[in-house]
Order: C-alpha cells, then sequence, then structure tokens
C-alpha cells in the first residue's frame, strides 16, 4: 500500500502502527526529543521514549477520587491509558528552571543569564484536554504585552502528535467543559487508534514532510465512522460532569458561601490539585546564595495559591484559612479565569479529583453550590 | 471596563526573565526609626536617561541572596536624576535593605502598574485621604499637582499615622501648604510632642465639605482605613468612578504573570495597584479574598 503521495493538509490517512515507529524515528532525525506517556512504578509518567514499544500498551487507568490504578485491559491498545498526575505542563513550564547566577564583584553584581535552550519536544499523545490546557497556558505566558521567554523559548518548538480519547476514566469530564474527547485544533498529527490501524490527520506542513514517503492508504468511510463512533462512545462514558451553565457568576455570586468553610474543613491545602493541574501557573522565584556570600543563583520555582506564603504580606497573610485557600483556586479556575483570559481555568482532565488525598472533587462541589443557591 | 486603562505603560519584552538592571543607593533619607526612603539612580547613565515612571507606579527592587520587593515611587515624577523609594523594613528583602549603604547597589526593575489618573482629574478638587506608608505612593500625586497646580481646584491632604514620630515627610508638609495645598495631619494616639488632631483619618473625614460632583478621592494606607475611607466618600455621595485605591498585595513579578497579587480577576500588579473603586466594589467586602 505503498503511496507517493504527500496527504494534504487536514487529510486523514491510515497507517499499519508499526509504521509509527518511522514518523518518530523521523522526528529524531530532525532534533525531536520524543515525549511520551511511559509506565514507571506502577504509574504513569510523561517521559523520552525511542520508540513505539514505550508506550503504554494495553495499559487503562482506573481513577476515582483519590485514586489512580493501572489496570490491563482485554483489548490491547498503544493510547487507551488516560495520563496519571504529570502533564505536559513540567515540559513547557519546567518546575524549576534557572534564571541567571550573580557573581559579587566589588560593590556590585555580575550577572550570567542560564541558557534558555531547550530540546526541541515532540509530544506524542496529547489528549484532547492537554492540549486545551497547552492553549491556555499559550495565552498566559505568551500574552501580547508580555511573553515569558523560558516559556515561549520551549513552546514554539514543539511537535505534538494528539490523540483522540477513546478510553476516559472515572474522573474525566472534559465532554462538559467543551474540550473533548475530540481534538480540535493545534495539533501537527492527530491520532486515532482503532484496533488495527492508527488514523492520522496531519495538521502542519511538518507533519506532511516526516509522511514523505510512508506507507498509508486515505482513510476509508469505515474507518472514519469507526472512529467517530468510538470518539461519541467515549464522550458519553465521561466519570463526571460539570454543568457549565453561567459557571463564572455562580461562583462569584457565591463568595460569602458557607460551603467554602465546609470544603476548608476537608481540605488539607497540601496543593496537589495545583501541582497535577495542566493549566495552574503560579510561580515564584526563589535565591540560593554561597555561604561565602559571593554567588547567589534565582531560580523560577511552581508555587501554589494554597501555600500559607502565597500572599504573605507585611501586613499579614490576605489568605489566613484554607477555606479562603480553595475558594481563590476554585473561583479563579471557573471563575475569574475567564475575566482574565476569556476562558475558563479548567479543562476537564480530572487530575485535581484523583490526586486529592481528601478525596474532594470540584464537579461535585460546584454541584452543591449550585443546590444551595436554588 | 476592569481596571484603569494602563495604555502608557509598556510592559517590557525581557529576553531574561526577572534579569534586574542595576542601580546605585546615592542617598538615604532616614524617615522614621523604621521608614527610611532610599534614592537611587542607575548605574548605566542611559538606562537613567530612559526611565521615566507616573505616579502611584512601583519598581522591583532586588537584593541579591534575599529576593524583590515591590516598592511604590515616593519622588517627584519629573525629576529624571534620582528615583525615590519610602522603605520601612517589616519583612526578609526590606531588612536586607535597611542593611546597605550610600554607594551599595541593587536590583530594579520597573516601572510597573497603573497610575494615578492626575491628568483624568484636572479641573476637580482632589481629596487624598491616606495613612502611615499609604502616603508615600502618593507623594509624587503632591508634587504633580505643585507643579501643574493651576490645572485643579481645592486640594486636600488628610494623612494620619500611630504616633508623631510615625509621620512621613513632617519638613514638608509646610511646603506642600505654601502650594496651596490644604495638608491636614492627625495621630492615632497623641503624645507630649503633638498639639494636632487626634484620631484615625475616616473620623476626621467628617469635617470636610467636599463638591460631590467636582471630587476625586485618592486613598491609600492600610486595608481597614481605606476601608472606612470609602464608606465615608459614598455616604457623602461621591460616584464610584472618582474614587481611587491604590492596594497591596503580595507581589513576585509585576508583570500579570506570577499569580501571587491577584484580587478577582486583576493581577495588582499589571491592572493596579491603583484602582478605580467600581472596578473593585464586587470584592471589596469579601473577606479574605
Amino acid at each position: 500500500m505503498a503511496n507517493n503521495r504527500r496527504p494534504e493538509i487536514g487529510s486523514t490517512i491510515a497507517i499499519q502502527k508499526p509504521v509509527f515507529n518511522i514518523i518518530l524515528r523521523r522526528l529524531q532525525e530532525n532534533g525531536y526529543q520524543i515525549i511520551g506517556p511511559r509506565v514507571k512504578n506502577e504509574t504513569l509518567v510523561y517521559g523520552s521514549i525511542e520508540n513505539m514499544d514505550e508506550l503504554p500498551y494495553g495499559y487503562i487507568t482506573e481513577q476515582k477520587a483519590g485514586a489512580f490504578r493501572l489496570i490491563q485491559a482485554d483489548h490491547k491498545h498503544y493510547f487507551d491509558a488516560i495520563p496519571g498526575a504529570q502533564s505536559w505542563k513540567q515540559f513547557l513550564f519546567p518546575p524549576c528552571v534557572d534564571l541567571f547566577t550573580l557573581r559579587k564583584n566589588g560593590n556590585g553584581w555580575e550577572i550570567s543569564n542560564s541558557k534558555l535552550d531547550s530540546p526541541s519536544y515532540a509530544f506524542i499523545g496529547v489528549r484532547a484536554c492537554e492540549l486545551a490546557a497547552i492553549q491556555i497556558q499559550d495565552n498566559i505566558f505568551m500574552r501580547p504585552d508580555f511573553a515569558d521567554p523560558t516559556y515561549r523559548e520551549r513552546r514554539q518548538r514543539v511537535f505534538i502528535v494528539s490523540v483522540n480519547c477513546l478510553a476516559p476514566a472515572g474522573t474525566c469530564f472534559c465532554a462538559s467543559m467543551g474540550n473533548g474527547p475530540r481534538v480540535k485544533d493545534g495539533y501537527d498529527l492527530n491520532l486515532t487508534e482503532l484496533d488495527d490501524v492508527f488514523l492520522l490527520t496531519v495538521g502542519s506542513e511538518l507533519a506532511r514532510s516526516l509522511l514523505d514517503g510512508i506507507e498509508y492508504e486515505d482513510a476509508s468511510a469505515f474507518m472514519l465512522t469507526t472512529a467517530e463512533r468510538s470518539i461519541e462512545r467515549a464522550a458519553q462514558q465521561m466519570g463526571r460532569t460539570l454543568d457549565t451553565n453561567d459557571l463564572p457568576e455562580l461562583v462569584l455570586k457565591n463568595l460569602d458561601s458557607p460551603h467554602w468553610k465546609e470544603i476548608g474543613e476537608r481540605c488539607l491545602s497540601c496543593g496537589n490539585c495545583t501541582q497535577v493541574c495542566p493549566t495552574c501557573f503560579c510561580w515564584d522565584a526563589v535565591d540560593q546564595m554561597s555561604l561565602d556570600g559571593k554567588t547567589t543563583s534565582r531560580t523560577r520555582v511552581w508555587d501554589s495559591c494554597f501555600n500559607p506564603g502565597y500572599s504573605y504580606l507585611a501586613g499579614g497573610n490576605t489568605r489566613p484559612t484554607i477555606s479562603s485557600r480553595y475558594r481563590q483556586w476554585l473561583s479563579h479556575k471557573l471563575g475569574t479565569w475567564k475575566e482574565q483570559y476569556g476562558t475558563l481555568g479548567c479543562v476537564g482532565c480530572g487530575r485535581c479529583i484523583t490526586w486529592c488525598p481528601a478525596e474532594i472533587d470540584l464537579t461535585e462541589e460546584i454541584a452543591a453550590l449550585r443546590k444551595e443557591t436554588r | 471596563m476592569a481596571a484603569l486603562q494602563t495604555t502608557a505603560i509598556s510592559i517590557s519584552q525581557t529576553n531574561h526573565l526577572l534579569e534586574p538592571n542595576w542601580a546605585e543607593i546615592t542617598a538615604i533619607t532616614n524617615e522614621t526609626s523604621d521608614v527610611s526612603t532610599y534614592w537611587l539612580k542607575f548605574v548605566d547613565p542611559s538606562m537613567q536617561a530612559g526611565y521615566s515612571f507616573k505616579p502611584g507606579q512601583f519598581n522591583m527592587i532586588y537584593v541579591p541572596g534575599f529576593g524583590e520587593s515591590a516598592i511604590s515611587i515616593s519622588s517627584d515624577s519629573e525629576d529624571r536624576d534620582k528615583i525615590g523609594h519610602t522603605i520601612r523594613f517589616v519583612g526578609n528583602v526590606t531588612r536586607a535593605i535597611s542593611r546597605l549603604k550610600i554607594g551599595d547597589i541593587v536590583g530594579l526593575r520597573g516601572p510597573f502598574g497603573s497610575p494615578w489618573p492626575v491628568q483624568e482629574m484636572e479641573g476637580k478638587d482632589i481629596f487624598i485621604a491616606c495613612g502611615g506608608i499609604g502616603l508615600p505612593p502618593l507623594r509624587p500625586v503632591i508634587y504633580h499637582i505643585m507643579h501643574h497646580r493651576e490645572k485643579y481646584g481645592k486640594v486636600t491632604l488628610l494623612y494620619g499615622a500611630r504616633t508623631s514620630g510615625d509621620l512621613m515627610y513632617p519638613t514638608e508638609y509646610d511646603e506642600w501648604r505654601k502650594a496651596d495645598i490644604d495638608a491636614q495631619i492627625t495621630v492615632d494616639r497623641g503624645d507630649a510632642n503633638w498639639s494636632g488632631r487626634v484620631g484615625v483619618v475616616p473620623m476626621w473625614f467628617y469635617q470636610f465639605r467636599l463638591d460631590a460632583r467636582n471630587t476625586a478621592v485618592l486613598t491609600c494606607g492600610p486595608e481597614i482605613m481605606i476601608r472606612f475611607v470609602i464608606y465615608e466618600a459614598l455616604a457623602r455621595r461621591i460616584p464610584l468612578e472618582n474614587i481611587f485605591v491604590s492596594l497591596e498585595r503580595n507581589m513576585k513579578c509585576g508583570q500579570g504573570s506570577c499569580g501571587h497579587c491577584q484580587l478577582g480577576p486583576y493581577f495588582v500588579c499589571k491592572d493596579g495597584p491603583v484602582f478605580r473603586f467600581d472596578a473593585l466594589q464586587p470584592y471589596f467586602n469579601v473577606e479574605e479574598f
């Protein structure tokens, strides 16, 4: 089934699954570092992979509030395991970035800026919710009036292979948020995994060139229908739903609700939700000085609105209670974010539910708030 | 409309996040036992020549090894030779600043944030109500009015501090009065050195007659004082659009990126620190928000 024609942008082709390895190899030849989901320590992480054999073949994940488990599926797919705590955020907005080092020089300081260079990443298996999260972080870190150089440097070189999600987990609700499970845009290649082939929709010129001369056939009507049905079925299988009607208004009109105090009694303020959230963007900068006081290095690190020091001021703490911090987090995600960036700050990936040790579920909390105000 | 329009302020496109420029401490003025004004000048003369700010804006001052602190600019915006920062020594960074001497070098980024609307207020009476360390961010407004006195109507400053020893810039009040600025000073607690007003700022507010249709109220200070100043102003039927507030929040980047200074939909460092009160009203009485 060799095909000499380069597939057009927007067209969907079918390849035999092993052919995908050729695409991965070509990405590597083009200088890309391949990042994909991998099984590690009985969970799923994102890390460097060489080829498809390292993907979580045959796995799905079982997820509920406060629980995550990798299990072997009856059917064998490469891309059916819904991710764990990690997200692509850690590559574009790393948890720790060296900014500069200063050396004492007389009265002043000599600066050496850290190099911005990072590998060119190829992300393999970006789900619709995660792609939406990347687009949300683009709005934050690449504003027209201020572009974060550390983010921009990484982001502008990323190659994205997205996947239509066919096996949502118990804490998923991307369908409610309007982000998935179908990938809309922003990819180089979009993959749908059928039992015997991968369907690939071409999204960029670079992707087109990578497909040069590989063995493919145009996706048949049967394949496309099968894919559509699988995506629709996935949309019906979301473990959670969130009613987004009037969502910013609902949250912002109820900032005085006693419900926040009630959540505050369950929340541990551990910040897990903010660390696993693919859109949470808060950061801090910290100095580390050598013992002799002659050099100091400045590092950008993730911060969390659940940290007690987050709102610390000379006059005291703006949000001293856990309930006020939870309210800040949720009213930002599902409220004020909209005014700031035009979208909600939640993509429906469900990580904050899965990884909350107190099993707090924002879909339940919003439902409770809704019920209370009715 | 959200916060004040900040069209005049462009946030610099930097290639290196948080990279400071270096400035030398050229003079230190001791204001009170725990407050001093640090006069800074960029080490690079062209940087100094190119630097300008508007009244109400702030800089990030960086002490290597300790970190950055957001400090409002307290000097005359028309004086291009030096930049004054009146600093209370209360935190990690500001205490490190307190140990610096003339000739020492600090990092400086800025200016950031929205200014007081000095142009928009032309033709109006101005009522400035501030407390404690809330005067420094308003001193550039006072200087601006002094430079352009004919453009403003009646100008009143109501300023309070805890004790007479905590008053900022006491030697300047007479100059301000000479420029037809009615400087009224009050202290929370009187003592042997004080023969003036005693009582908190909002308490004295009622003594002043304001033309509700044509007065702009500017306020900065402890949030509890701001709250009561605003109640007083609203009770006098000053429209929300003529009340301006400068707020303090934890700030790390100055560019609306790091998230710390959020107040509802606003990043105080970018959309503030100066807000028109109608933008703040929905969130103003929400506790711990």
